[in-house]
């Protein structure tokens, strides 16, 4: 590491940024009043982030394509949880399913 | 509550290879110690990391890691009330990633949204730190997360937890919709822009709209 001080003191922006990030979505709420249209709205808007970190997650690495496996094992499990298989079921299918794909040889 | 455990195993597991890549990178062991619990995102952490090793100035790296945690903006925006009231809010707001967001909006009221997410973010808190400390101590071995499918857990765990919310067919077009921007912007744009980029897929569920494709 080259200079320390710089570092930490990035590490540090990034630690109370975030940090404010995750206060004030709460603190928001409190001070102003959404009317339940809103509401719904935001509720939804926090499924739709999750979903796109799934997509992006499962199919990405960096600005490029991740390889079959790990998509695969991830369909896998959203297949098991869709049909209502137990969580522990659900992410162990998925690990499983990509860890013998990239055994037989799939990226 | 198993469950939540098996999350946290995952991202004990994750933090494992952090630390291992952290101390490969050229950081020393407390970095990885110090920015894991401090900052308590993984996918920032790495990027960091990852900045700074390739030689670049550690404040762009600040301000990449805070545009893939922008996210943490609008998780509390849909969940106010978990956090707590007070002086409760300061941890009940460092409890906030990816896991106690989902594993609370899960959750069907309030008490079990609250403890859900609260139990989850201690667990996180517990184990992503956990980790980083083991895997800098650790070395090599622990560093390719892909071993054993393991870097398909992240995903399957956050899709498991969504797919009730998804049943509702409104629900479930914004979140296709949504996926499908963040893929299409991933090759473009700077890693946590595309996934900020899926909310425009929200006005699927703007109220009114239901009603205006109905007649």
């Amino acid at each position: 590491m080259k200079d320390t001080t710089l570092v930490v003191a990035g590490m540090l922006a990034l630690s109370a940024g975030t940090f404010a990030f995750r206060f004030s979505g709460p603190a928001l709420r409190q001070r102003i009043t959404f009317p339940p249209g809103a509401e719904r709205l935001l509720q939804a808007a926090a499924v739709v982030l999750l979903a796109a970190l799934v997509a992006t997650t499962a199919l990405a690495k960096g600005h490029g394509f991740a390889g079959f496996a790990r998509p695969a094992g991830v369909l896998v499990g959203g297949v098991l949880a869709w049909r209502k298989a137990p969580f522990l079921v659900v992410v162990l299918a998925a690990a499983a399913t990509t860890a013998v794909l990239r055994l037989l040889g799939v990226p | 509550m198993r469950d939540i455990a098996l999350a946290c195993l995952a991202v004990w597991i994750t933090g494992l290879s952090y630390g291992a890549i952290a101390v490969a990178s050229g950081f020393p062991a407390w970095f990885p110690a110090a920015q894991s619990a401090l900052v308590v995102a993984g996918a920032s952490e790495f990027l960091f990391i990852g900045i700074v090793a390739a030689g670049g100035n550690p404040l762009a790296a600040a301000l990449a890691g805070l545009l893939v945690n922008a996210r943490h903006l609008p998780y509390g925006l849909a969940l106010p009330d978990v956090t707590g009231r007070g002086w409760r809010r300061v941890p009940g707001s460092h409890m906030m990633n990816d896991e106690s967001v989902v594993f609370a909006l899960a959750q069907d009221d309030l008490p079990a949204q609250r403890s859900a997410y609260w139990a989850c973010g201690v667990g996180v808190l517990i184990c992503w730190p956990g980790g980083a400390v083991l895997g800098a101590l650790g070395g090599e071995f622990l560093r390719d997360t892909s071993a054993f499918g393991l870097d398909a857990t992240f995903p399957a765990v956050i899709l498991a937890l969504i797919v009730p919310a998804l049943r509702d067919r409104t629900a479930a077009l914004a979140a296709v919709i949504g996926a499908v921007i963040a893929l299409a912007a991933t090759p473009f744009l700077p890693p946590g822009l595309p996934v900020l980029l899926a909310l425009a897929a929200v006005v699927v569920v703007l109220p009114g709209r239901a009603e205006a494709r109905a007649q």
